[in-house]
């Protein structure tokens, strides 16, 4: 019996790679006989983290929109609707809305794990790029998505960031015009933001994670040494041509990723069920209420995962020159690559200045997210905004210096990963 | 591969022309996409220009009429409620009007206006989109004894004087949107659209 099913399922092989030869070693290079580095932390989780919600993201947002109504008379109505007479429509909004918000903590933690470990580095510059694009999306993405509720924080939100284009000189009037298909966000606004948060940007963001994925995958993954395993010795117990510090992808960590993913899915549901807007946080209390042109919120904020770039367009006192500086405080991420000139990867071995560097970026970081997230009026509040963001910037421009004029004094690299065996 | 006898001049000759055929092509397939994002005839007619008749409007009164859904006030200012505006610039925030977005260029001027007298301006408190009521006259006022004419909204105790500039120490941030509008005569006014526009 086992034998005939052996026989059955051997054959079904045969017939599909007779018919489709290429696919098998596909599979192949990605998951079996893509040989990572051992030395994976736990910082390594959070690429598998973000695909895990993007699978979320795209299973939740279909059967969403199967109950949404993306017109300004309906869409409010549609999503009360949905929390409270679809069945279990509140456990499916919830998760995607949860979802996005998880999306951005993984992505800024495997953002962060990046510059940690020198991913960003000679031979893995596109693969930085390829990541930072997804980002960007991720944002056009995420503020589409968080308008289509139509709730007072939506309408508002919507208002202020398409206001931003606004800023651009001499045709910044018809741009904004042209992005709302209308004089302020209306039915035309939610309408075409509805078509590319569920069907354009979500494709442009399937292929951009594609493309970094197999741009990972053709220089392989960098590790918490930052030493190079396949300059490393050769053979391993699978084969005598992978790098000897590999070991095959699946299943070794695809093991350690469930394992991580069941933990991380655990923390979600906890805030799915108990604290689902997580005080305001990632759901605002004003977005409970139906999006009126006629009255203004109290504060009008982005959620928590645009603050510290709304932060940098608030305190400075120029509109043209804030909403540069914001975009330009993106902008930078792109060139970190080439800003920085270290030849060492992983800060276990960059020098002093690296660490510090890097650990006042994250304080700066998550500073500005709070200040950006208050109400904006405090003046001792902008002063220190001010010079948060000046520090942000001096980050690079300090990187650049440090490394390139040979003020890094690092240590020596070993040359096989370490701590594991 | 068999490049012998290839004309590679002609050959790339119709490389290229092919591609800028193929790409001006696409820009102008691109057009009407992109076109499609202008605000459709719809909202055109729901948002264009209103046209008010002020030729009943007396001294020192008020009169209300709406554009894209947003109650427009034109007021026949006294020249009593003119003549303090000026002493006013200590006690207000932006007595100046630097704040671009608040008001067309025209009215960037100590009235907010383009007539000194006449003053169009949207009625909605620029803090949290409230209703200001206007007091128009010189007298002591409950909100203020010293109370020089202008808008007290009821929500927030946002002040603003007669050219909607607002008072220092109040929520509002900053004075009134005065609307783009033009004269189409004495007794007509065409609010939402500058003068030349198409």
């Amino acid at each position: 019996m086992a034998n005939r099913l052996t026989q059955a399922v051997t054959g079904m092989q045969e017939w599909f790679n007779e018919r489709a030869p290429s696919f098998l070693p596909v599979y192949r290079k990605h998951m079996t006989e893509y040989y990572a580095p051992k030395n994976f932390n736990i910082w390594y989780i959070f690429g598998v983290l973000s695909m895990v919600v993007l699978v979320n993201q795209i299973v939740t947002g279909i059967f969403l929109t199967m109950f949404f109504k993306p017109s300004a008379a309906e869409a409010f109505a549609s999503v009360e609707y949905i929390m409270r007479d679809v069945e279990w429509g509140w456990l499916i909004r919830y998760m995607h809305s949860t979802g996005a918000s998880a999306f951005f903590l993984v992505v800024y933690i495997h953002m962060f794990r990046g510059v940690m470990y020198g991913s960003y580095k000679k031979p893995r510059e596109l693969v930085w790029l390829l990541g930072m694009l997804i980002y960007l999306v991720l944002m056009a993405e995420a503020f589409m998505g968080y308008v289509l509720p139509w709730g007072q924080m939506s309408f508002w939100g919507a208002k202020v960031i398409i206001s931003l284009f606004g800023a651009v000189p001499y045709i910044g009037g018809a741009l904004t015009e042209w992005i709302m298909g209308d004089y302020l966000p209306s039915d035309a606004t939610l309408n075409r933001f509805f078509a590319l948060h569920v069907i354009a940007l979500p494709l442009v963001l399937l292929l951009l994670v594609v493309l970094h994925i197999f741009a990972l995958h053709e220089v392989g993954s960098n590790n918490p040494d930052g030493v190079e395993i396949k300059k490393g010795p050769k053979g391993n117990r699978w084969s005598d041509k992978a790098p000897a510090d590999g070991i095959p992808f699946h299943p070794y960590f695809t093991v350690k990723d469930i394992f991580y993913t069941g933990c991380f899915l655990l923390i979600c549901a906890f805030i799915i069920f108990f604290e689902p807007t997580v005080g305001g946080l990632f759901l605002e209390h004003d977005n409970f209420i139906e999006a009126n042109r006629l009255v203004t919120p109290a504060h009008i904020k982005p959620t928590w995962y645009y603050t510290p770039f709304y932060a940098m367009l608030r305190v400075i006192p120029n509109k043209l020159a804030g909403v540069l500086t914001m975009f330009s405080a993106i902008l930078v991420l792109f060139f970190l690559p080439w800003l920085d000139r270290g030849k060492v990867k992983s800060w276990r071995y960059r020098g002093v200045g690296f660490r510090v560097g890097l650990f006042v970026l994250g304080i700066c970081f998550v500073w500005l997210g709070k200040i950006g997230s208050g109400p904006g009026t405090d003046p001792v509040e902008t002063i220190i905004g001010r010079f948060l963001t000046a520090a942000y910037f001096g980050f690079f421009i300090y990187l650049w210096v440090y490394t390139a004029f040979g003020f890094e004094k690092t240590k020596p690299v070993p040359e096989r990963v370490t701590g594991h065996d | 591969m068999a490049n012998d006898g290839v004309d590679m001049g002609r050959r790339r000759f119709l490389t290229a022309t092919t591609a800028v055929v193929g790409g001006a092509g696409i820009a102008m397939a691109a057009i009407p996409f992109i076109k499609s994002w202008q605000p459709s005839a719809r909202a055109k007619t729901a948002g264009a220009p209103v046209e008010a008749d002020i030729s009943k409007l007396e001294l020192g009164q008020m009169v209300m009429f709406e554009w894209r859904g947003q109650p427009i006030w034109i007021i026949r200012r006294t020249q009593a409620q003119l003549d303090v505006l000026s002493s006013l610039d200590p006690q207000l925030k932006d007595p100046k009007s630097e704040v671009t977005e608040q008001q067309p260029a025209f009215a960037k001027n100590e009235y907010r206006s383009e007539k000194p007298e006449l003053f169009v301006v949207v009625g909605i408190c620029t803090h949290l989109g409230c209703a200001p009521k206007l007091h128009a006259e010189l007298k002591p006022e409950p909100f203020d004894p010293e109370w020089k004419g202008g808008f007290f909204c009821p929500c927030h105790k946002s002040r603003f004087d007669m050219a909607g500039r607002v008072y220092d120490g109040v929520p509002a941030p900053t004075n009134l949107v005065v609307p783009p509008y033009y004269f189409i005569d004495d007794n007509h006014i065409m609010i939402g659209e500058m003068k030349g526009a198409a």
